[in-house]
């Protein structure tokens, strides 16, 4: 698993942030990849580059090993994320992936629980393995 | 790189997509948009990795799960 933030700020920007705010929230300093899109050009690739106000919204994209995008979530600028539901949804398209596509996870699935195999005997039959009372 | 210039990322363009070269008004022009189940589009951009300042390439991933997190600011508050 690789990361790769983006926002409009420098590289130069990237390293002050990183030396004097986020090494004291994170030990060590950040571990991955802080890229620079000063001119909005990957920002607009991703739909999620703000002409008017010249910055990246909150884009956040899974893409699987094949370069394809599995899932992609954006808000504006003024609500945080939520990290746990990411790595939620990473490790079930990592388990559908390992499936070959042969199993499918129900909302709220976290790994070890029930998955679905999509096919006819499913067909009207979800109710008879999983309900919304089994998310947790 | 000279020194004071700005460095940015950039977009692999598209071949198909490619204007004819009186259109061409920016040098990149990126006309993919990224979809869920579409390719995630190409970027090469400047970097900041560990201490070094450094360029990422999506495709230097491949084969690995790649997530992809853009965000207004540096030093802003969420």
């Amino acid at each position: 698993m690789e990361v790769i933030s983006v926002s409009v700020d420098s590289h130069f920007v990237h390293k002050m942030w990183n030396d004097y705010e986020l090494s004291k929230m994170v030990e060590g300093g950040i571990p991955f990849h802080m890229a620079s899109d000063q001119a909005g050009n990957l920002g607009r690739a991703y739909g999620v580059y703000d002409e008017e106000q010249g910055i990246e919204l909150r884009g956040r994209f899974i893409i699987d090993p094949d370069g394809v995008i599995q899932a992609m979530e954006v808000l504006t600028p003024p609500v945080g994320r939520r990290i746990d539901e990411t790595i939620r949804q990473i490790k079930a398209f990592q388990h559908v992936r390992a499936t070959n596509g042969a199993e499918a996870t129900p909302a709220g699935w976290q790994p070890g629980e029930i998955t679905l195999k999509p096919g006819p005997d499913l067909v009207g039959n979800v109710w008879k393995v999983w309900n919304p009372s089994m998310e947790k | 790189m000279a020194g004071c210039a700005r460095v940015t990322g950039t977009v692999a363009a598209e071949e198909s997509a490619a204007p004819p070269p009186e259109m061409t008004t920016q040098k990149e022009v990126p006309m993919s948009v990224a979809r869920v189940g579409k390719k995630a589009p190409e970027f090469e951009a400047p970097a900041y990795y560990r201490g070094e300042f450094t360029t990422v390439k999506l495709s230097d991933f491949a084969g690995k799960w790649v997530l992809l997190c853009f965000y207004p600011g540096d030093f802003t508050f969420v």
